[in-house]
């Protein structure tokens, strides 16, 4: 028995410098040469940060593009879903209420066209995507508060529309973020 | 053809073309054959030389589960102190807390037996150095200790008789260096070329496009993603898990967490047949643990990618399926598939909300992990599966009135009284500690808790009853997954989930090996036409049914509280 608690201990402390320090230093080492430099894919517009390119950021005024739903305010210190689960009363209220948004400050669109990604909280809270309808229903919204043409931002928002991995497997998704900072540049 | 399907066809297909030959492979590492890894042999020299380790030395069944038991006793007092005293150790850039000892409890034992429940948020709740030195580390050893146990029950059944089963310190090293460690560097640089963070760069902050202030937590994840889905663990960096955008950023990582999740628990089951040279007896348990999941699979997907009938009568459009709690790169399809192998397969990491999914979804999840033997854990899932084996032997046996034997060993009582009792531990953990936490939250209600038991669930009703009946499961199997809008950082959960835990994996541990032990000790009967043939369609059909037997009658009376209700008054 003493053995074993002798072996333990003195493995344990070798795997640790194996397992806890040679291992994720070098990955952390190699991965400086990624995009961000292994912290993150920053976004910058006139040399700010304004944003990481994975992570939804709130967007509620009505030239910009909107993202979906955060249970945690799109918090990316804090980041989680509703966990409402799918018959809970106060929780259809609040999908109710989030699709009479939509219809309010999109007129012309039908309660029909709107996907459930629009009026669903995410999972993370951070979702940086939306589904190709529900950038859709928000291009005229989008057109009319900044006086451009409807054409021009169809346009953009396909430039932004990321297809199924290798065209295949997935679904297709629109980056908020980058249509956004898109339109921001125009 | 739909894209989000073939995408999880692909995911699947390419699974089996790693994990199969991965199985051949392991099984040759551990018979001590040539293999082209063999490279690392000096390297495991020194590591046995620094620990005074001998690998010569043989161990009976009994001296393995001392070893274990030693070095995972150590790892518990190892972590807890680390946890509390975190805020006075180095590495914290964002000032996090100590743990309360409550809650540090709960968090040992969850990271050392492979569980991985997190009553904790990854951003606030630790530090760098525990993230690393404590959750990082339990999870490569924990899985390294599930694979060693399983090593062992290989080992009794390759030779005829025999009480020699190897030295474990050898399995649980191997494991590391052989498996877990090299997969966890490429798929960790995988992960952070495709934009997850690794570096050890402390909090970010940023002002939006509308002028927001936001916080960002980072830090060494990729690393830890890596292994916490090889080694079945599940643990995550961020409080989200694998939906936050930083732990999975894409559809093509999605993919990769995916397969490395699956790989080892099939590989071990390909080893197990290949090591005792009965490969038929590898494919036929193979065979089943894959029906088991398409069974769970099929209907998760076709209730998900339905969408939620209560939005549909609100008459919005439900084209893109369920998407509370989903992230919108993944779809329904990827995350029912997800959801599917992580409860199968005590992963328990997630990349969407549980809590959120379909009611039917929720039975098929917590059936996944009652089961906990369709693939199952690291090592573990072969073991429970074992369980199931010798009681169908038996059970045959008696049917057809043989002598019940396994692999040429007479199986007596005292094996059976041993799968009895595992068998039956399940059930009692998990219903006995739901109906305890039931007791509570009606009774008592104001107890003076962390949270309040009154304020425990996120959601009325019959969802309710499953968010505490899925923590108990998800305790009892060491998946770790949650629904989790239950308020489980009180003195309650955290302690009745950590007592749930130990038993949870370390009974299921002893009992399989005992069982090898014994069995592989005894007289070697050679086959002749009298034998019940084990590796036989007949056979695998008899297991399958002793599965759903035994946990339908276990389970169907919770379940019917729970989601099943929860469905029929939808």
């Amino acid at each position: 028995m003493k053995k074993y608690i002798i072996q333990s201990i003195r493995l344990t402390l070798v795997l640790l410098v194996l397992l806890c320090v040679i291992y994720p230093v070098t990955v952390a080492f190699i991965g400086k040469m990624s995009k961000g430099n292994g912290g993150g894919e920053k976004i910058t517009k006139n040399g700010k940060t304004v944003g990481y390119a994975l992570l939804d950021q709130s967007f509620t005024k009505p030239q910009y593009f909107w993202g979906r739903p955060s249970a945690v305010a799109y918090n990316a210190a804090g980041s989680a879903g509703s966990n409402k689960g799918p018959s809970n009363p106060d929780y259809l209220k609040e999908v109710q209420s989030r699709i009479d948004t939509l219809l309010k400050y999109n007129p012309g669109i039908k309660k029909s066209d709107i996907p459930a990604d629009m009026v669903t909280a995410s999972g993370s809270g951070l979702d940086p995507n939306i589904s190709e309808q529900g950038a859709a229903i928000q291009v005229d919204r989008v057109a009319a508060a900044r006086k451009i043409d409807v054409k021009k931002v169809k346009e953009l928002v396909a430039m932004n529309t990321l297809k199924p991995f290798m065209g295949v497997f997935g679904p297709s998704s629109v980056n908020v973020l980058k249509l956004n900072l898109a339109l921001d540049a125009l | 053809m739909n894209t989000e399907l073939t995408g999880i066809i692909a995911t699947f297909l390419l699974t089996l073309v790693i994990a199969i030959p991965l199985g051949k492979y392991l099984a040759k590492v551990f018979a001590g054959e040539k293999v082209w890894t063999d490279f690392l042999k000096p390297v495991e020299a020194g590591i046995y030389k620094l620990s005074g380790i001998n690998i010569k030395e043989q161990m009976n069944w009994k001296q393995q589960l001392k070893a274990l038991f030693t070095i995972n006793v150590l790892w518990l007092f190892y972590g807890f102190f680390v946890l509390i005293f975190q805020d006075k150790l180095p590495f914290n850039p964002d000032g996090n807390p100590g743990m309360t000892p409550d809650l540090a409890f709960n968090t040992i034992i969850s990271f050392v037996a492979n569980c991985n429940l997190q009553h904790y948020s990854g951003e606030s709740g630790v530090s760098y150095l525990t993230q690393q030195y404590v959750l990082m580390f339990l999870q490569f050893v924990s899985a390294a200790t599930g694979i060693a146990a399983a090593v062992v029950l290989f080992k009794a059944f390759r030779d005829k008789t025999t009480t020699e089963l190897g030295n474990f310190w050898e399995f649980f090293v191997k494991s590391i260096t052989r498996l877990l460690l090299p997969l966890s560097f490429i798929m960790a640089l995988i992960l952070t070329f495709n934009g997850t963070p690794a570096s050890y760069e402390g909090k970010d902050k940023f002002i939006s496009l509308q002028g927001d202030t936001v916080n960002v937590s980072r830090g060494p994840a990729a690393q830890m993603i890596a292994i916490k889905h090889l080694g079945t663990n599940g643990g995550g960096y961020f409080g989200a898990n694998s939906a936050h955008p930083f732990e999975n950023p894409s559809y093509f990582t999605n993919m990769v967490e995916l397969i490395a999740q699956v790989i080892i628990p099939i590989a071990m089951v390909i080893a197990f047949g290949y090591f005792i040279r009965r490969k038929k007896m590898a494919w036929t348990i193979f065979g089943v643990m894959t029906i088991g999941l398409f069974m769970l699979l099929l209907p998760m997907l076709s209730s998900e990618l339905g969408g939620n009938p209560a939005l549909a009568k609100m008459g919005i459009s439900q084209t893109t399926g369920a998407m509370e709690g989903k992230e919108v790169r993944f779809g329904p399809a990827a995350s029912a598939y997800w959801a599917t192998v992580t409860t199968i397969i005590s992963t328990g990491s997630v990349n969407s909300m549980h809590d959120s999914t379909m009611p039917m979804s929720g039975t098929w999840q917590l059936l996944g992990m009652m089961i906990n033997s369709f693939y199952g854990g690291c090592g573990v899932g072969l073991l429970n599966y074992f369980i199931y084996l010798i009681v169908a032997v038996f059970i045959s046996g008696l049917m057809v009135g043989r002598t019940p034997e396994f692999l040429g060993h007479k199986v007596e009582a005292r094996e059976i009284k041993i799968a009895a009792i595992i068998t039956l531990l399940s059930p009692f953990l998990i219903l006995a500690g739901t109906a305890i936490a039931s007791y509570i939250f009606t009774n008592y209600g104001n107890a003076a808790w962390a949270v309040q038991p009154k304020n425990w669930l996120n959601n009325p009703g019959f969802h309710g009853f499953s968010e505490m009946l899925y923590e108990m499961t998800s305790s009892n199997a060491n998946n770790g997954s949650g629904f989790e809008g239950l308020g489980d950082n009180n003195i309650f959960w955290n302690l009745s989930t950590g007592i749930v835990i130990f038993l949870g994996r370390f009974l299921p541990i002893i009992g399989p090996v005992a069982v090898a032990g014994l069995l592989g000790a005894k007289k070697f009967i050679p086959e002749s036409a009298g034998t019940l043939k084990t590796d036989t369609k007949t056979f695998a059909l008899m297991t399958f049914a002793v599965i759903i037997v035994l946990n339908a009658l276990s389970y169907f009376p919770a379940l019917a509280l729970g989601p099943l209700a929860e469905y029929f008054t939808h």
